[in-house]
């Protein structure tokens, strides 16, 4: 029975197909999990809550008969401000502090906004309708809901822009300058509290796009940023901080490893597989990095 | 100068505390109130069922005390409750059960909402035999324990969708059928995944696909591949609200063509509501459903406590209200019978509860569940312009519309 997969192979082409298009939504939270951690180098434990936020900004847009894809506009625009509030709140009081110090900071902001948005919207499970459709393909053996796709298609133009953006804007070359050596950069007249700042904005904004997006394809909750958070931070992890594209393809693989283990191993095993692909990857690399030093001496 | 200030400070702010505990410090019962404590979830992830528990245990303690109160001893008394927030936090639940009972002398208690809490709960009121009515604890192992001071007025969960399993094999001429299931990985969701295998079991049907689904899992799309894989009659699902929408959203984008699918949780995810027609000819278990004919003299039936609990809280009552207002009925039956406020002989008078409210039957069974009230299934079903309404489909006795069974395809909707 759980070599289904096996017997049917069309489901393999399901399985592929919902893996990638999961995998790039996931990837664009991390993408702007990457950017902070590699500019600022803080772990935000507060991603999830903001995509959450971002969510039911779009949830709300629907509410008042406003289509939910526009907050794919309207949601990284009022987070990019969100972003900066933090940012002027706590985070510039931690960001030049130790690892840990800023964990603490953000924990204690994710529980804020776990609590203040159980407060505000309450606690029932919401979610927003785009009445997208579906796209059927091998004779509707695959199915692919439209609003997965065109989730997957607004994070692959979102990422791109910010890829250009990063590249050619001044303020672009500021963050990365900054990400290279803050003192540096700082010496040079750049005014890295600005870039902090706007850096924390861009990675809230990305969160208020996939948030959007997580309200027409999946489900909104307060509580449900935990697991937004957890899977950036592997797809981070995985990828190395500084390495963009490598965001979106660990974003990809992990989402298509994900789904093949479902159906390999059962639904059970799901997220614990992913977990023991992380250690797997993580003591490989320790292995490659101690044999590198090796060489070095 | 400033010692003494420090001294006078110290001084009166322990005599503050003193008073304090004291003018807060209740006993069971004050004059003619009978004080019950209850801990409830008003913030965290249950606090919207918390909510409805606490409307429920209100609208009752309203009811019974306009209504004449309790008679004990020849006295009337009436009910007070006093509540705290257990912040959906099973650790919190049990510390709030020792404070109640410990420091706020409360001598008779009321149940939290979910299971998990409940369990969390029960091993407190045990040991101090504090008899605990609760009304939103439904997981069979609460009822295998051996406790002996609680008592639940609601179906436990193995029993939630046993009724659907049935009616499939019913509809397959007796035979047994294909079942596909999916179950979030928590106490409850598992108790009513033990009631399916058990149901298949009885009725030789076939478990197809046995998925378990993470609690932080928001996608579906595997397991609803390989159900369209497999193409079983019944096709289950249980992950509360999340799991219900979830798997309407995934169902409908993936047209997956099923006869039956029967689920959990959906008046609470306000199905119809959210997903519209998509919803349609799901089944539903349900505790309570307005339209069931029980009676009792207090709320007099299930559409008068429909209307009377609209016109109190201003939303139509989900069966977690309705069961949670039952509790009430149960403790004042079983005090007036008891005719006293001994613990021990409130508790045998719970024991021997055998009553009817417009909730329905209660009698307890010895593990403390209550036996004599069926679940009910409801149907999703909608009219030509698009408004959904849910039918109680079986029970027969109940049955306000006919199931419509096999459900239509996806590709003739």
């Amino acid at each position: 029975m759980d070599l289904l997969i096996f017997e049917a192979p069309i489901l393999m082409v399901q399985a592929s197909m919902d893996g990638i298009l999961l995998g790039i939504l996931f990837a664009l939270i991390a993408y702007g999990m990457a950017l902070q951690w590699g500019v600022m180098n803080i772990i935000n434990i507060a991603q999830g809550d903001l995509v959450i936020l971002g969510g039911y900004i779009a949830y709300f847009m629907y509410l008042y008969g406003i289509h939910p894809a526009w907050g794919v506009i309207v949601s990284p625009i009022i987070m990019y401000f969100v972003g900066v509030g933090i940012y002027k709140l706590v985070i510039n009081k931690v960001v030049d502090r130790d690892l840990f110090i800023s964990i603490l900071a953000t924990f204690g902001i994710s529980i804020l906004f776990m609590q203040l948005m159980n407060f505000a919207f309450g606690a029932d499970v919401v979610l927003a309708v785009s009445g997208y459709g579906t796209t059927m393909l091998f004779d509707n053996s695959v199915t692919l809901p439209n609003s997965k796709i065109f989730a997957a298609v607004i994070s692959i133009i979102f990422a791109i822009g910010l890829i250009i953006y990063m590249k050619k804007s001044k303020l672009g070359r500021a963050i990365r300058a900054t990400a290279q050596n803050a003192r540096a950069a700082k010496i040079l007249g750049v005014d890295t509290e600005k870039v902090y700042a706007a850096t924390f904005g861009i990675n809230a904004a990305l969160c208020g796009v996939a948030g959007a997006l997580i309200s027409i394809t999946f489900t909104i909750h307060p509580y449900m940023g935990l697991p937004y958070t957890i899977r950036s931070f592997m797809i981070v992890i995985v990828a190395g901080l500084g390495n963009l594209p490598g965001v979106a393809i660990s974003g990809m693989g992990l989402g298509v490893f994900e789904e093949f283990a479902d159906y390999i191993l059962g639904t059970e095993f799901r997220i614990g597989s992913v977990f023991l692909l992380l250690v797997l990857i993580l003591v490989y690399r320790r292995f490659k990095l101690a044999k590198k030093r090796e060489y070095l001496k | 100068m400033k010692k003494i200030y420090k001294f006078a400070l110290i001084l009166l702010s322990t005599l503050g505390l003193i008073l304090g505990n004291t003018s807060t410090s209740f006993s069971k019962v004050e004059g003619d109130k009978i004080i019950l404590g209850a801990a409830v979830s008003l913030t965290g992830k249950y606090s919207s069922n918390g909510v409805h528990t606490q409307n429920g245990y209100n609208m009752a303690v309203d009811r019974i005390n306009s209504m004449g109160g309790v008679k004990v001893g020849g006295k009337t008394y009436k009910f007070d409750i006093i509540y705290y927030d257990d912040e959906s936090n099973p650790k919190r639940a049990a510390q709030l059960a020792e404070r109640l009972i410990s420091q706020d002398g409360v001598e008779f208690m009321l149940g939290p909402y979910s299971s998990g809490l409940t369990k969390a709960m029960a091993p407190v009121t045990e040991k101090y035999g504090v008899p605990m009515v609760e009304a939103n604890g439904a997981s069979r192992s609460l009822f295998t324990k051996g406790y002996k001071y609680l008592f639940a007025v609601l179906a436990p969960a193995n029993l939630y969708l046993d009724v659907a399993i049935r009616t499939a094999v019913e509809l397959n001429g007796g035979k047994g059928v294909k079942i596909a299931q999916a179950f979030e990985q928590d106490a409850f969701s598992q108790d009513v995944r033990l009631g399916i295998l058990d149901a298949a079991k009885e009725t030789g049907s076939e478990i197809i696909i046995d998925d378990k689904l993470p609690k932080e899992l928001n996608d579906m799309a595997a397991t609803l591949a390989k159900v369209k894989a497999t193409k079983p009659d019944v096709l289950v699902v249980s992950g509360h609200t999340k799991g219900a929408l979830t798997a309407i959203r995934q169902i409908s984008e993936m047209q997956v063509d099923v006869p039956m699918l029967a689920m959990t949780h959906c008046d609470a995810a306000k199905l119809s509501k959210q997903h519209g027609k998509n919803a349609q000819y799901a089944l539903c278990a349900s505790q309570w459903h307005k339209t069931l004919t029980y009676k009792d003299k207090w709320f007099k039936d299930g559409m008068t406590y429909d209307k009377d609990f609209n016109e109190m809280f201003g939303y139509a009552p989900p069966y977690q209200a309705a069961e949670s207002s039952a509790a009430l009925l149960v403790f004042k039956d079983a005090f007036e019978r008891a005719n006293s406020f001994d613990q021990k002989k409130v508790r045998d008078a719970l024991a021997a509860t055998d009553m009817q409210t417009f909730y329905g039957n209660i009698k307890f069974a010895p593990g403390g569940q209550n036996v004599s009230k069926p679940m009910v299934l409801f149907q999703v079903i909608c009219d030509s312009s698009g408004k959904c309404e849910n039918k109680v489909v079986a029970p027969l006795k109940w049955a306000s519309a006919k199931l419509i069974h096999p459900m239509p395809k996806w590709s003739e909707r």
